[in-house]
């Protein structure tokens, strides 16, 4: 009896691995900023009907997280990342094909609050009050959209004031889950994620001072598969796509 | 010398794991004594809700606990309205997490010792006139203690080691909550191998001198 079952499983061993191994050449690997999790799903779901039998695979983490797996040889064929300075990381690495790289979506950094948050922001200097005890953001050392508002907070020069505040995210979307729950008083989060948080949070600010926040795409420099990454890639930047995005609330480049 | 790493997840993890354990031992060997002695309804229920926190992926745990103890949770509202006390993002929440991930260790070995010592010496000494109390104080605890302290051992080390409940419920904000499984983590995800791999080697050394010094004292029998 335990052999029968010995064999059932070894022979369903056999079948999984034969199964990834006859699937693979058409499946595509897309490492992508978290940010875009949303969007770039609806866009890979378009893809896939139009071409049977291409399974597109969404691996979503913060861009600097990322850029480290691609760094330490994950199996990613097109990397998208939130901000152009990961990418450049990614080029001097030489872990990305530079003249595939191409601008493709842009967004804007807000701060929003719970929905029933009854918190009033008219400019960064007002996270200074005493009502805002919790200020959820990215985590600056690998989370662009923390990156950003890094910026604006040390260009304000409020960013060592408010330090005591700071909530690190490991995404945009931890940041996003936090103020949600009402965990934290505010957060800064694209304003493409609010289009996400379906009216459970409130946008009150549209953050400035840093720079334009603009998503690169590449293909992954050791990609065993060009030919459909580069489709995938044309794809990506068709106005079929675009027109998908901006339903995200995404912006052109 | 200067240390090239900042030492302050160190010293978090030692309080974490410390005050989890403290937590832990009080309530798991309560509790162990009372599945381990006592008949009632709902006790193998209530043995396995204990062990729960084993086999449960450590991010459901964090999610009950983030439901439980959050802002808008029952006993987070309650906690915040009524004592103005909130314990997500806090050295105190992530002990907690790791209080809740590491009872079942305790609980565990204390019901087995419990159940190991002889119901005949605890009778005796009802005999000779002892109140439960006393029983419990001066007979089963003594006898128990061994497989009581391994379980302790164990639960500070999984406390130590605790990440996932940690990071959601506690977050990851250095020199608050940021515990050496974190920091390690956290300088992983940052590229920062050097810093990675002083902590690494910080809490193998860390971890093996409390499993060495343990062993030994519990070989002695002073405890």
């Amino acid at each position: 009896m335990t052999k029968h079952i010995l064999i059932l499983l070894l022979g369903f061993g056999v079948l999984l691995i034969a199964g990834a191994a006859a699937q693979a050449d058409q499946e595509l690997i897309v490492s992508t900023a978290a940010s875009l999790t949303n969007g770039m799903k609806a866009v890979a779901q378009q893809f896939e009907k139009m071409n049977p039998g291409v399974r597109i695979i969404g691996n979503f983490a913060s861009s600097g997280v990322l850029l480290q797996q691609l760094d330490k040889g994950a199996p990613a064929d097109v990397f998208a990342a939130a901000d152009q300075k990961t990418m450049n990381q990614a080029q001097e690495k030489k872990l990305i094909r530079p003249e595939t790289r191409k601008n493709f979506v842009s967004n804007q950094l807000v701060l929003i609050v719970p929905r029933d948050s009854r918190l009033a922001v008219s400019s960064l200097h007002d996270l200074s009050r005493p009502e805002f005890k919790r200020v959820a953001l990215g985590n600056p050392a690998t989370v662009p959209a923390g990156r950003y508002a890094k910026e604006a907070l040390v260009k304000a020069g409020l960013w060592d004031q408010l330090s005591p505040k700071y909530i690190f995210g490991e995404t945009v979307r931890q940041v996003l889950d936090y103020v949600r729950r009402g965990e934290v008083d505010i957060g800064f989060v694209y304003s493409t994620d609010v289009v996400i948080a379906q009216g459970k949070v409130k946008k009150v600010l549209v953050v400035k001072g840093h720079q334009p926040i603009i998503y690169p795409i590449a293909l992954v420099a050791s990609t065993a598969k060009q030919d459909l990454a580069r489709r995938y890639l044309e794809f990506v930047l068709s106005p079929a796509a675009q027109e998908i995005l901006s339903k995200f609330g995404f912006g052109k480049p | 010398m200067n240390f090239p790493v900042d030492l302050t997840p160190l010293w978090l993890t030692l309080k974490v794991a410390g005050v989890a354990t403290l937590a832990t031992f009080l309530v798991g060997v309560n509790l162990a004594f009372l599945v381990a002695r006592s008949r009632f309804w709902g006790r193998e229920g209530l043995d396995a809700f204990c062990t729960l926190p084993l086999v449960l992926p450590p991010t459901v745990m964090g999610y009950y606990l983030i439901v439980l103890i959050g802002r808008q949770g029952w006993l987070g509202h309650w906690l915040q309205e009524v004592w103005g006390i909130s314990l997500i993002f806090t050295w105190q929440g992530a002990a907690l997490a790791a209080a809740v991930v590491s009872l079942p260790l305790i609980f565990k070995s204390a019901r087995a010792a419990f159940e190991e010592v002889d119901a005949n010496l605890e009778n005796a000494a009802r005999t000779l006139g002892q109140s439960e109390a006393a029983v419990f104080f001066r007979v089963s605890l003594p006898l128990a203690w061994r497989g009581i302290l391994a379980g302790a051992m164990m639960a500070f080390a999984r406390s130590m080691g605790e990440f996932g409940a940690t990071l959601m419920v506690a977050g990851n904000l250095p020199g608050k909550t940021q515990t050496l499984s974190i920091a390690v983590y956290d300088a992983v995800q940052a590229g920062n191998d050097a810093g990675a791999t002083i902590l690494v080697l910080l809490i193998s050394v860390v971890c093996i001198t409390i499993l060495v010094v343990s062993s030994k004292a519990l070989k002695a029998g002073y405890m």
